[in-house]
């Protein structure tokens, strides 16, 4: 019996990350202090990042060529990696205080992230959902792990069902879509889309798997879970949801739609097209009604899913850039909001009204000077990465004649403005109460929260060659 | 010999039994067992086009999946027990202390 060959390196990230989470479920057992812990878990994502960043520029395909490591998988890799980092940093004080068992907390994480990384890096369907599914199930768990608390038992409870119930679609997709062609890898797919086969089959699996990944980034119609687990989850793990496992969805359904179904966007575009309007209209519209931060901050995930879904529509090159490059933006600006809603907070009291927030600028301005780069980028306003993105979304879609769908989607950063704009007012204008924890208490939350304001200034102030990034490493897909 | 469009059939009305199943059950025992029907309606079909087909990949991915349903089970049921034991109720629409 013979194994076939494992190139090492294209694996390489992965396997650093799942093993990482094994050691950190053992040492967990053991350690009772949960900095330490956080720690650990911290430099190994570190080490991790550094390793995946010097793998830049090398290919690799691993089982059977099921699994390869491009420049688009290693884009997203280290998207993933950073993201996780910053997630790290933010819960070493939130797990200390909501007292969630550090050790399987951070080895949940970690599994978490190396689903994402399998999903970036898959071009076979079947891997695909392993990924999906090792990422999903992680984060189940994660969004229930404060056990005490009812809300966050019923967030676990509502992702897991909306979640499975999606898994479920996604695959009966794969099977139809393996019947039709023969395959579950995307560029064999891709290949015979031409030749002669069942077309109907192949179309009804197309909308299995759109409605999958539709769950998956939270687009309309299948947002219906999003504000009610991302307002009871722990607020560290709705960062991950938002950020994270909204951009592995994304890695996944960019490349199966571009490269695999490239060939059939006459027939898909079209759908897409519906998807984008009505996810940014209802994010937005019912963003505008919400008095929780967190839940205002799931419509707006939704909104945003919308404007990805605008590049995705586009297709092509240009979209496929602008869509990486969104990402890449959108994780900055959103992981540093959520942040800023997790300094709030303090033992006992999550100050999540948006009411909390009345005069936040005075009594904090390095918290109401970083929320305020964070809503105004996610506004999209110059010179920040939101206002980048934007640019390149709404160009993508006026290049490839989607002239209406750019027109919508301008409207819709308008109508953002109104609730975006509502946090300022409340923060600069208005007489407030709420004590902050001293940053100085809090070391960790408080770097997580200025290096994403940091990335978000940066990203906005250059943009061209991080779009160059996406470019290249859209291109690179083999 | 039965013709694969029959097993084809017989899963697609499987899956939708499932499918409405989630969708209007309450009891969430009852929704996860609709779950668990759509994912084995999802088998059958995989089976039937790789016996269609001829390949053994179709039956390959089966184990997949009935490994991750396996793990999706335990999950899922450690989430259900953990939410009973802060109130003691397995119906969905009494779970609303987040506007559904």
């Amino acid at each position: 019996m013979t194994f076939p060959a494992i190139d090492w390196i294209a694996v390489l990230p992965l396997l650093l990350v799942a093993c990482l989470g094994v050691v950190c479920l053992g040492v967990g057992l053991f350690v009772d202090d949960d900095e330490v812990l956080g720690w650990g878990a911290l430099v190994g994502l570190g080490v991790t990042f550094i390793t995946t960043a010097v793998l830049i520029g090398q290919h690799g395909s691993a089982f059977n060529g099921t699994l390869v490591l491009d420049g688009y998988a290693l884009f997203f890799d280290l998207l993933i990696l950073a993201v996780g980092c910053v997630v790290v940093l933010m819960s070493m004080s939130y797990v200390e205080e909501t007292g969630i068992g550090a050790g399987e907390y951070y080895a949940l994480l970690l599994f978490a992230l190396s689903g994402m990384i399998v999903m970036a890096s898959a071009t076979d369907l079947i891997l695909i959902f392993l990924g999906l599914e090792v990422m999903s199930i992680s984060v189940y768990i994660l969004a229930g792990a404060w056990r005490t608390q009812m809300r966050s038992n019923e967030a676990a409870m509502k992702y897991f069902l909306l979640g499975a119930f999606a898994t479920g679609f996604l695959l009966y997709g794969i099977a139809l879509i393996y019947g039709a062609t023969g395959a579950t890898r995307i560029d064999v797919i891709a290949d015979k889309l031409g030749g002669v086969i069942d077309r109907h089959l192949l179309l009804a699996g197309v909308a299995m798997l759109l409605v999958a990944f539709g769950f998956k980034v939270a687009a309309v119609p299948f947002h219906m879970w999003t504000p009610d687990v991302y307002e009871g989850a722990p607020t560290s793990v709705t960062a991950l949801m938002a950020v994270a496992v909204k951009s592995a969805g994304f890695a996944a359904f960019t490349r199966v739609f571009l490269r695999g179904f490239g060939g059939l966007h006459a027939d898909w575009s079209m759908l897409l097209w519906v998807l984008a309007v009505a996810t940014m209209t209802v994010g937005n519209v019912l963003a505008l009604a919400q008095h929780n931060i967190k839940r205002m901050l799931a419509y707006s995930s939704i909104a945003h899913a919308g404007y990805i879904l605008v590049a995705l529509t586009a297709g092509g090159p240009t979209g496929g850039a602008a869509a990486l490059f969104y990402l890449l933006a959108y994780a900055g600006m959103n992981l540093g909001a959520f942040g800023v809603v997790l300094a709030l907070g303090r033992r006992g009291e999550p100050h999540e009204e948006i009411d909390d927030y009345a005069g936040l600028g005075f009594r904090s301005p390095l918290l109401g000077a970083a929320m305020a780069i964070f809503m105004l980028s996610l506004t999209g306003i110059p010179p920040l990465a939101g206002f980048a993105g934007k640019i390149y979304v709404f160009t993508a879609a006026v290049r490839e004649g989607y002239y209406a769908l750019a027109v919508i989607g301008v409207i819709n950063s308008v109508i953002s403005a109104g609730y975006y704009v509502r946090v300022l007012v409340v923060m600069f204008m208005t007489p407030g109460a709420v004590d902050v924890v001293r940053a100085s208490r809090r070391p960790y939350l408080f770097t997580s929260i200025v290096f994403s304001a940091v990335v978000t200034v940066l990203i906005g102030v250059f943009p061209a060659p991080w779009l160059e990034l996406a470019r290249l490493s859209f291109l690179s897909q083999p | 010999m039965v013709p694969t469009s029959w097993y084809l059939a017989l899963s697609a009305v499987l899956f939708a039994i499932g499918a409405v199943g989630v969708l209007v059950r309450r009891n969430i025992i009852v929704v996860f067992m609709a779950i668990e029907l759509m994912l084995n309606a999802v088998n059958l079909t995989f089976v039937a086009f790789a016996r269609q087909l001829g390949t053994i990949d179709g039956q390959v991915i089966v184990f997949f999946v009935m490994t991750v349903a396996a793990a999706e089970a335990a999950v899922g049921l450690a989430i259900i027990i953990a939410a009973f034991r802060n109130r003691p109720t397995v119906n969905a629409d009494e779970l609303a202390v987040l506007r559904w």
